[in-house]
């Protein structure tokens, strides 16, 4: 309930304060985005799969993000960037499918 | 919170749902469940600012290289249009709001235009000069001796002259005199550009008054030719002399500034 809230009300204070990005922060946002999801997906699989561990989420999820992160800027100073964004984002797209498929047996047995 | 606990069916095989939301509904007060709601809440924060920013320059962030090249292309083009008719617009500003420019060319093209009048006889001429009177009581004063006083006044410096008279009805008349005007023996007097004079002459002259009256008393001079003819010339130094008549300015039918003049 309480990280429910919290992100909620993330969400709430990133619409208020309309804060621009830094065009440093740019390419990297969108993928460290996309990386904590997949975090949050596998800990709410863990979660019914009774093996959830906050220091296990909060360590994955840190460093998803930085991993994802690190694999774009190798990528921009390769020349590869823009594909190897795509390439992140597909690698966690199928996890977070995979993840949404687990918790969809659990909750709905099918 | 206990409420819903205690209606849960099945207490001994729990559904998944209820697993949830015993799970998130217990309290907690861990250092770590902070954490994760931070991490949770960054998350939200993150995702809403890269929505939002997203949406703002959306158009250009999925345009494809060639487009943007081409939207670039046009931007810059528009720019250099731009940028020229700022230029254009600037300097013609400049122009029109400096009047000193402006005041100080049109001084001098009015400058220029007094001068040339004088020259060409549109403007009246004041300044010191003389005074010559040729009386001629025996009608022995043609147009040749005329021309001859003022060929010499001309040599001596005159600068803007008029030839007055008795007009034909009686009255007075005045010639300004220029370089184009013609002396010709008329009935009892002399015709000056077409106009009729009668004596007495006088010519009114602007000019070095010195000079002038000593070029026309020199022995065999202006003075001396009048009175051999029966005449009577005076020469009168004067510190104001008024050139009053003036004439109107001939279009060249033929010749025309010349280019780089």
């Amino acid at each position: 309930m309480i990280p429910a809230l919290a992100l909620l009300a993330g969400v709430v204070l990133g619409l208020v304060l309309e804060p621009t990005v830094p065009a440093l922060l740019q390419p990297y946002l969108p993928i460290a985005v996309v990386a904590a999801l997949d975090a949050v997906f596998g800990a709410v699989r863990a979660q019914l799969d009774r093996i959830f561990d906050d220091r296990v989420f909060v360590v994955s999820f840190v460093s998803n993000v930085l991993v994802a992160a690190l694999v774009v800027f190798l990528g921009d100073q390769l020349g590869v960037g823009g594909q190897l964004s795509t390439a992140v984002v597909v690698v966690l797209g199928i996890r977070i499918f995979s993840n949404a498929a687990a918790i969809r047996r659990h909750l709905f047995k099918a | 919170m206990s409420r819903l606990r205690g209606d849960a069916g099945e207490p001994g095989r729990p559904g998944a749902l209820r697993r949830v939301l015993r799970v998130g509904l217990r309290p907690r007060l861990r250092r770590v469940d902070l954490l994760v709601a931070l991490l949770l809440a960054a998350l939200g924060f993150a995702a809403a600012v890269q929505v939002r920013s997203t949406r703002v320059d959306g158009v250009l962030a999925s345009a494809r290289p060639e487009d943007l090249v081409r939207i670039l292309d046009d931007l810059s083009g528009r720019n250099d249009r731009l940028r020229a008719e700022v230029g254009a617009l600037t300097s013609a500003r400049e122009r029109l709001t400096s009047p000193d420019a402006d005041a100080a060319a049109l001084a001098e093209a009015d400058r220029r235009a007094q001068l040339l009048g004088v020259l060409t006889g549109t403007v009246p001429a004041a300044g010191p000069g003389v005074l010559l009177t040729i009386e001629d009581p025996d009608a022995g004063v043609r147009a040749e001796a005329l021309l001859d006083a003022l060929e010499e006044l001309r040599a001596a410096g005159a600068e803007a002259l008029q030839l007055e008279g008795a007009g034909a009805d009686g009255a007075a008349a005045a010639v300004r005199v220029v370089a184009s005007t013609s002396l010709v023996d008329g009935d009892a007097g002399v015709q000056v550009d077409g106009t009729l004079l009668r004596p007495p002459y006088r010519y009114r002259v602007v000019g070095d008054s010195g000079t002038l009256t000593s070029a026309l008393g020199i022995p065999g001079g202006v003075v001396d030719t009048i009175a051999r003819v029966g005449g009577k010339a005076d020469v009168q130094a004067q510190d104001d002399v008024q050139v009053t008549a003036v004439r109107d300015l001939q279009q060249p039918r033929y010749a025309r500034p010349a280019p780089g003049g």
